[in-house]
């Protein structure tokens, strides 16, 4: 068998199973709760048909924008994900490295403790106060960081994962300085919004949410393979006809966008974006013209499961989903780096 | 009109002059090899020609300014092959090559057809299916040369081309070593002109029209290479006492110890 048949073979059956896996969640998700209805039921539901009690109003209304939601947000950070790591030529990059995740926190804790009580439930374009807080502080580091590695001489990856260190821990000093001067109830408020929710899901939120997804994976059309040349080093990639400097905005700016709203919408939710596209290359290899969607793929099925996990496990009392994806993600990820070791970096 | 013109280029980084008033003509065809001591401005030389680095003087690439070269247009015409070749993610050999053939818009059936030529004349088709992080140092090599060879392998697609390689033999065994010089002989006459950095002057005079010498920056001796390898400017630029026989069938230099 040629090499291109066994990869092409591999990538098929990840497709295959990741898209079965994502329909299964996306059941469970809407079956699952504290009324659990029949995956009959929940297909029925779906195409319009009356169900009996409120079974059609709670999957309509409450599961579906909800399980929308998870898999908006699962995929677009793992999108983002295997954009950063591509662009770092490091697969251990994470989307909070360059200090996204960081930046919407300062921004979330300032507009809980300026905002006060009175903003919590206000709106705006059905984005609460903290949302536009946690957006703009996000995309402010982004910028912070962009500026300073970008000189004469082009974007140094290097020099913006170093940025990206100093930025998070001024934010976390930031953030730290905050929780020392809240109130109870505004400390209580900020630390569960840390540890990330989809509990604020509605059909706007989803709605944007799949429109940012939609639009990182139109982008792929245009990166992928320049992404693919980019690993093989910068200025390799620029003999090999890449607009280097063009593509690293681009993916910047796409990531910033991507990591900051499904921040904003869902707050921090680690290990999405750092262990799916990992887990994916392993099985499919490193080519981004499967890599990405398949990490989308792959993304939303896992916050899916977890979300119901979340729901679920200790019902009535609802889980931050942050919680769960890191104690899920964490100690599978630390099995493949033991795996890995000695093998491929 | 020659291929590749360089006039006065000179490049200075932090008050340092690391390379000082260099000219060369290339043609199509012809294969020249810089030699010179550890960091007598090789790389440097390299680097600037393709832009990697700032740089004065000129540059005239097929008769129009490197820099007015679109980097889409210049691609399918130059290859370059830097020193060092960092890849961390699991490519197979394949896919690595194929990364070449980016720049061009020839198919895919054409496109795989031109890299298993390429890796066939590297000696790495055997390769194709391992992952390239697995690879040892000198398999590493031989494929990324395959892949710079693949990026300008045809005369239909871009007419005469530039090859630029910097170190290509050094982590080779010697059987490798000579099958690469042989291949690189080889692909010249397809009408690319090659300039290519060596440390070895034995294998760079036996397969080389002509050579270049560096020394702190400055081009100390160009020529054919009988008429550049001698003992005395050996001794000078390398502050090492040599001696120079000629091949017994060839006559081409070779440079032993004392």
């Amino acid at each position: 068998m040629t090499p291109a048949s066994s990869r092409r073979r591999r990538i098929k059956l990840c497709a295959f199973f990741l898209s079965a896996l994502l329909c299964v969640s996306f059941l469970l998700s809407l079956g699952l709760g504290a009324v659990a209805i029949a995956p009959m039921d929940v297909l029925r539901a779906l195409l319009g048909a009356e169900l009996a009690g409120y079974s059609g109003d709670i999957i309509t209304s409450i599961r579906l924008p909800r399980a929308l939601l998870a898999a908006g947000v699962g995929g677009v950070l793992a999108v983002c994900g295997a954009y950063l790591q591509g662009l770092f030529r490091n697969p251990l990059a994470d989307p909070s490295l360059i200090g996204v995740t960081a930046g919407a926190s300062v921004g979330a804790s300032l507009a809980i403790v300026l905002g006060g009580g009175a903003l919590w439930g206000s709106t705006f374009g059905g984005l609460s106060l903290v949302s536009v807080g946690a957006f703009t502080g996000g995309l402010v580091c982004v910028w912070l960081v962009y500026r300073v590695a970008t000189g004469i001489n082009g974007t140094s990856v290097a020099t913006m994962l170093l940025m990206g260190i100093a930025v998070t821990a001024l934010a976390a000093s930031l953030t730290g300085l905050m929780d020392y001067f809240a109130d109870n109830e505004q400390l209580r408020r900020m630390s569960l919004w840390r540890m990330g929710g989809l509990d604020g899901a509605t059909g706007t939120r989803a709605g944007i949410m799949l429109v940012i997804l939609a639009l990182l994976l139109c982008s792929m059309g245009k990166c992928a393979r320049q992404l693919n040349t980019l690993l093989l080093g910068e200025s390799q990639a620029r003999h090999l006809g890449v607009d280097v400097e063009r593509l690293k905005t681009l993916l910047i700016v796409l990531v910033a966008l991507g990591v900051g709203i499904s921040v904003a919408m869902a707050g921090s939710i680690a290990f999405v974006g750092l262990v799916v596209p990992h887990m994916v290359r392993l099985w499919a290899g490193p080519d981004h013209r499967a890599l990405v969607p398949l990490s989308a793929l792959g993304g939303a099925s896992l916050l899916l499961l977890a979300d119901t996990l979340a729901r679920t496990a200790l019902a009535p009392t609802e889980l931050p989903v942050g919680l769960v994806t890191a104690l899920v993600g964490a100690p599978f990820f630390i099995v493949l780096l033991k795996r890995q070791r000695g093998w491929v970096q | 009109m020659s291929l590749l013109s360089v006039r006065n280029l000179q490049v200075t980084i932090a008050d340092k002059t690391l390379l000082h008033d260099f000219s060369v003509e290339l043609n199509a065809g012809q294969v020249t090899a810089i030699i010179g001591p550890n960091g007598a401005g090789k790389t440097t030389l390299l680097k600037a020609i393709c832009h990697d680095l700032p740089a004065d003087g000129t540059v005239d690439f097929a008769g129009q300014p490197l820099a007015e070269w679109s980097s889409a247009a210049r691609a399918k015409k130059m290859a370059v092959l830097s020193q060092h070749n960092t890849l961390s993610f699991a490519f197979t050999g394949a896919e690595v090559v194929s990364l070449a053939r980016g720049p061009h818009s020839t198919g895919a059936r054409i496109d795989s057809q031109i890299c298993i030529e390429a890796m066939a004349a590297m000696d790495v088709l055997h390769l194709s299916n391992r992952l390239y992080p697995t690879l040892s140092g000198g398999e590493q090599q031989r494929l990324q040369l395959a892949r710079v060879l693949a990026q300008i392998w045809r005369a239909e697609d871009a007419g005469e081309r530039l090859l630029l390689l910097d170190e290509p033999v050094t982590s080779l065994d010697i059987g490798h070593q000579h099958q690469l010089m042989r291949a690189v002989r080889d692909f010249a006459a397809s009408g690319v002109a090659v300039l290519m950095t060596v440390h070895d002057i034995t294998l760079a005079a036996a397969y080389c029209d002509d050579l270049l010498v560096l020394h702190n920056g400055e081009c100390v001796a160009t020529g054919k290479p009988e008429q550049v390898i001698t003992e005395s400017l050996l001794a000078d630029v390398f502050a090492t006492e040599v001696t120079v026989i000629a091949h017994p069938k060839t006559g081409k230099p070779i440079v032993v110890g004392q």
